[in-house]
């Protein structure tokens, strides 16, 4: 039932909202997101509890002879991604009240449609609801972008990123008719038995499809040249949007479907994408240190941490398992973080390049003191959420690749390099003419800023509510794979 | 008594955020007595557990909460209260409190003293962490939390980029052992099934069943983190850059307790080396190349703080060397001397420099005996100490390494003899060209000498007690018998905590290798006595070094310039290359290259892509909506 309702809620928000009209439409969206958190929240606390099954499930036959089912559920893995949604949605929404919006109403209106088809992607149980959710919600980034960015290429990227992430797809969508064709039924149950079924080589083919698809969308290399681009085009929110949790669909998906569904084929025929993903991290990180600009700085380093991501789930045992999840959690949160820091300080130069900046400390010393908390968050220290989904993930990894941990292992230092000198070459030294007049943060940052460093800290000091919620869920989705 | 243990982290931690959020307008003095206050009832606490662990306390854990847990993988924020953990409390805290003291003092007049008072106690906590926490994962919180700690403090005044650059060194260099760090504890865990110390070397010794290799190679990879921390060579660079840092800082974090944690993590895992011989050997010999390097550069150097960072380093290497040979406690034992009289040597050059307005070349001092009394008696105490005279603290510590050299191999006892040559003769040059002879600073320099406040000559007294009567925690036995005193106190203390190695060890070679200890410090601190006292000689300026030698040493043996022609500028290059060739004309120029090949069959589709906005929102809702409504 509160499956439903988490689906119903933003929806019905965004046609409410374009309905509407502009006025209050931003007042509206954040109230569907504070609901949208607290049922959330609701359903965490149902978690384990006796007969909670009705309320966090839902099972009705679809299209029934094509063994197509409305149905969702929320284990405990669902639990944490629907919170990194719910969690997320407010928080974007409401840092952009810092900018004002032609047609609001609309532009609220996408991003709650946006939050609908993930929270619907994050929780069905369906193989092919799942692949209609991730394709849904490309149409209304791809709008947000077209119609309320800046820049001036913004059409020609939106179509790239558009065709790129849609061609990808297409790969996934191959690999599940495959696994449907044995199963009859797109049951995810019945599809990890189909797959299982399969012989190595034959699930080695299957995994390709869905690796290349989720590749393009997570993004791995070398399928990533779509995302700076695109992150640099966006206005802010969409790139919190698709940086924060879009793109978390795929590493979701290889989480809910490869491993379980796919062993052998990873096992035995996966350590091309393990390689890939390791690759990923150190390449990724030389175009990082690279980046004179500091959103393209993030954008790759984002990529970077996505490769450990990628080869901890991939390495499919219960600690890459948690570490990915605990890791599209805290990613989520340090880059709405980062590129929140970004709005502030294009809001107020009107450039990002970084080296034109400098000793903005000495003028805002808060902003700076928030900023290092998200950097120290971006580069895993521990007491930092970013550090729990790190570690496991590479923990995970090892058991695997030990070398391949090894190279993707260098994002330690390399992610170091890049955001310290980020770090330092905005905020320390002597502040410059045009950084003396940096305008003080006001309440509405410090609110936004302060919430998200208190996450990072508090699930980096105290993760235990998350891990131990996913983790019963995560030993019975690897039940019998000898892992 | 055990629970208590939670309290002593926490207290500094307490005193951390109440500086930070409620410290603003709160005066100097009373942000001072909160800060180091939060110590000394650390230090209280911890007087209390050592106290029950020297009276045979079985080692508890005491559990904070629930962490980590992914699968058989479950670690929780635990303190582990033994031996090992107990003494490493006390010093931390003792010490750490006799430096905040000394701060309040040495940081008055900086505008950001609260601040600086914060960080110290952040750092505190962040250190007890590391030693009080029950398996390696714990310890790296820890770990990493003194690393940021040290970035702070080192870039403390960051409006200078030159600080910048050397915290941003020294977190880079920490986090490349830390990644060796990372790959040990994967391994111990991929082979043992957990990180736990408990379990790995008490009640189920996990470890048992390791194979030699893996138990190397384990021990190899956590030897990397210690030689980040720790800076031995190649990691080693990071230390003197240090110094950027407020001398307080260069006394507690980088020179009594963070760099040793290195020494701390691989005495509490001697359980593993003891299954490996070439890892201990690995470690015996980056410590004694270490040790040599330190000692040498040392020789040359004219800055008072860089001759300590250099002497600390070349006393980290020969701690190494003691853990390389097995002797693990000996080890621990000169850590903690080494507390006291490089903390007494550091904190006395703070008062120094305070003292000269700033200045820290000793070409630009001399004769400061005159003008700062107690300042000159406690740095010569420190500086006997180091050089190991009988009977000051650094005497026992260091000469039962060099025993235990002796014994094991005699190589590392000769070249261990040299560094302690060395190490006498640049610590008496460095105290001669300071406060002996003529004042060789400017008149306003000159008029300005003034020994330092009380609040921060206090701690140099008492470092200058426990430098003289430290040693004495490991009296060896020729002494301890004769004056009918604990002999070895300290080794029965540690024994079944660490592994102890079996020396037997006559009373003669015991005297003998006294003597001889004796006779080389003697013989170094003559040399020095000769040269920069009796001749009246001065150190080189700069452009005045002719000798190669002399310059190969001043100049670092070129370790840095050799790190950024062989790192720093391929990684430089390499990410240059991809940003402006590799990524726009291969990897994306392959993808744009299928588009544009693809162009003119996309003609209809640009048509749909274009639509109006409305009608595409229209359709989407519509579709959502007909799937909600199908049920």
């Amino acid at each position: 039932m509160l499956t439903l309702i988490l689906l119903a809620i933003p929806l019905f928000a965004a046609v409410l909202s374009m309905a509407a009209g502009a006025k209050n439409a931003r007042n509206l969206a954040l109230g569907a997101g504070i609901l949208e958190l607290i049922i959330t929240l609701g359903a965490f606390f149902l978690n384990g509890k006796e007969g909670s099954e009705t309320w966090l499930t839902f099972n009705r036959e679809w299209i029934g002879p094509l063994g197509i089912s409305y149905a969702f559920s929320l284990d405990g893995i669902s639990l944490v991604m629907a919170l990194l949604v719910a969690l997320l949605l407010p928080i974007i929404i409401y840092a952009s009240f810092n900018r004002t919006f032609k047609s609001p109403h609309y532009f609220y209106g996408l991003m709650l449609l946006m939050a609908a088809s993930m929270m619907g992607a994050f929780t069905t149980t369906d193989g092919l609801l799942f692949y209609v959710f991730y394709e849904f919600a490309l149409i209304p980034i791809y709008f947000m972008i077209l119609y309320w960015s800046e820049h001036p290429n913004k059409a020609k990227i939106t179509l790239k990123f558009f065709i790129y992430t849609l061609f990808g797809s297409l790969f996934m969508l191959v690999s599940l008719l495959y696994l449907y064709n044995i199963s009859g039924s797109f049951n995810m149950q019945a599809l990890y038995e189909a797959g299982r079924s399969l012989s190595g080589s034959e699930q080695g083919w299957v995994f390709a499809g869905f690796f290349i698809a989720f590749a393009v969308k997570i993004p791995v290399f070398p399928f990533h040249s779509w995302q700076p681009a695109t992150y640099d085009s966006a206005p802010t929110a969409g790139t919190m949007l698709l940086a924060g949790i879009m793109l978390k669909m795929a590493s979701y998906g290889m989480v809910r479907l490869v491993v379980p569904a796919l062993p052998e084929g990873v096992a035995e025929y996966g350590t091309w994408a393990l390689a890939l993903s390791a690759i990923s991290v150190l390449y990724a990180s030389g175009m990082a240190i690279a980046q004179q600009r500091y959103k393209l700085l993030i954008a790759w380093s984002s990529i970077a941490h996505l490769g450990v991501l990628s080869a901890g789930i991939l390495s499919g045992n219960a600690q890459g398992i948690q570490g990915g999840i605990m890791e599209m959690l805290s990613h989520g949160i340090l880059s709405v973080a980062l590129f929140f820091v970004y709005d502030i300080i294009e809001s107020r130069m009107n450039h990002d390049d970084m080296s034109k900046m400098g000793g903005i400390r000495e003028v805002n010393p808060l902003f700076a003191f928030l900023f290092f908390i998200i950097v120290m968050g971006s580069v895993a220290l521990p007491l930092t959420s970013g550090f729990v989904g790190e570690f496991l993930l590479l923990l995970g990894f090892y058991q695997v690749s030990p070398w391949l941990t090894a190279v993707a292992g260098l994002t330690v230092v390399l992610g170091a390099v890049y955001m310290l000198r980020a770090f330092q070459s905005m905020m320390l030294g002597p502040a410059n003419s045009a950084t003396q007049s940096f305008a003080p943060l006001n309440s509405h940052e410090k609110t936004v800023l302060t919430i998200l460093v208190i996450l990072i800290i508090a699930l980096g000091v105290y993760p235990d509510p998350i891990l131990s919620v996913a983790n019963p869920s995560v030993e019975s989705l690897l039940q019998g794979l000898n892992r | 008594m055990e629970k208590l243990v939670t309290l002593i982290p926490l207290f500094p931690l307490a005193g951390f955020l109440f500086i930070t959020f409620l410290g603003k307008g709160l005066s100097k003095n009373f942000i001072g007595g909160i800060g180091s206050g939060a110590i000394f009832l650390s230090f209280v606490v911890s007087i209390l557990v050592f106290t029950t662990q020297m009276h045979g306390a079985h080692p508890t854990v005491v559990k904070a909460f629930d962490w980590i847990t992914a699968g058989t993988f479950d670690i929780d924020i635990s303190f582990l209260v033994d031996p090992l953990s107990a003494i490493y409390l006390l010093f931390i805290t003792g010490v750490g409190f006799l430096i905040h003291l000394y701060s309040i003092g040495y940081m008055h007049d900086d505008e950001g003293f609260n601040r600086f008072i914060a960080y110290l106690n952040l750092f505190v906590f962040f250190m007890l962490i590391l030693i009080l926490g029950d398996s390696y994962l714990t310890m790296f919180v820890g770990w990493e939390g003194v690393g940021l700690c040290s970035f702070m403090l080192i870039g403390f005044w960051y409006k200078d980029m030159k600080n910048n650059d050397a915290a941003k060194k020294a977190f880079i260099v920490n986090r490349i052992g830390d990644l060796g760090l990372i790959l040990g504890m994967c391994l111990l865990f991929a082979y043992t099934g957990t990180l736990r110390y408990d379990e790995l070397f008490i009640s189920e010794r996990a470890i048992g069943g390791l194979p030699t290799e893996v138990a190397t190679a384990i021990g190899i990879l956590l030897f990397i983190g210690a030689m980040g921390k720790s800076a031995q060579i190649p990691l080693h660079t990071w230390l003197p850059d240090a110094m950027a840092g407020p001398t307080p800082v260069s006394a507690l974090i980088h020179a009594a307790t963070m760099v040793t944690a290195g020494i701390y993590m691989v005495a509490r895992s001697s359980n593993l080396y003891a299954m490996t011989e070439s890892a201990g050997d690995l470690i015996m010999w980056a410590g004694i190349l270490t040790s040599l390097l330190g000692a040498t550069i040392a020789l040359t150097q004219n800055d008072i703080k860089k001759v300590l960072a250099y002497s600390t380093v070349s006393q980290l290497g020969l701690m190494f060397v003691a853990l390389g040979m097995g002797a693990y406690s000996t080890a621990v034992f000169h850590v903690i001397t080494h507390a006291f009289f490089k903390a007494l040597l550091f904190l006395g050059s703070g008062s120094v420099i305070h003292g000269m307005g700033g200045e820290q070349d000793i070409r630009r001092m001399g004769g400061l005996k005159k003008h700062m009394r107690t300042t000159h008696l406690t740095f010569l105490i420190g500086t006997i100490a180091i050089a190991g005279i009988f009977p000051f603290a650094g005497f026992f510590s260091k000469d039962q390494i060099i025993a235990v050299a002796f014994e094991e191999n005699k190589l590392m006892f000769l070249l261990s003899l040299v560094v302690s040559a060395c190490t006498a003769f640049y610590m008496f040059r460095l105290y001669f060209l300071t406060f002996h002879g003529k004042f060789r600073g400017t008149h306003e320099q000159e008029h300005h000498l003034h020994e330092s406040p009380a609040v921060m000559t206090l701690p140099l007294v008492v470092l200058a007690v426990l430098s003289v009567v430290g040693g004495f925690i490991g009296l060896p036995h020729a002494v301890g018998e004769s004056m009918h005193m604990h002999w070895h106190w300290l080794d029965h203390y540690l024994d079944g905590t660490v592994v102890m190695p079996a020396l037997h060890m006559d009373l003669n070679t015991e005297l003998m290798l006294m003597g001889l200890a004796t006779i080389i410090a003697v013989g170094g601190i003559y040399l020095a006595w000769l040269k920069y006292s009796k001749r009246g000689e001065l150190a080189l300026e700069d452009k005045d070094i002719t000798s190669a030698t002399h310059k190969l040493m001043l100049n670092k043996y070129w370790f840095d310039e050799l790190y950024n022609a062989i790192i720093r500028k391929p990684v430089d290059a390499i990410s240059k290359a991809l940003g402006s060739f590799i990524e726009p004309k291969i990897v994306d120029g392959l993808v744009e290259g299928t588009g544009a090949a693809t162009d003119a069959a996309g003609g209809k589709l640009r048509l749909l892509q274009s639509g109006s906005l409305f009608f595409y929102i229209l359709a989407f809702v519509v579709g959502l909506i007909a799937l909600l409504l199908y049920i």
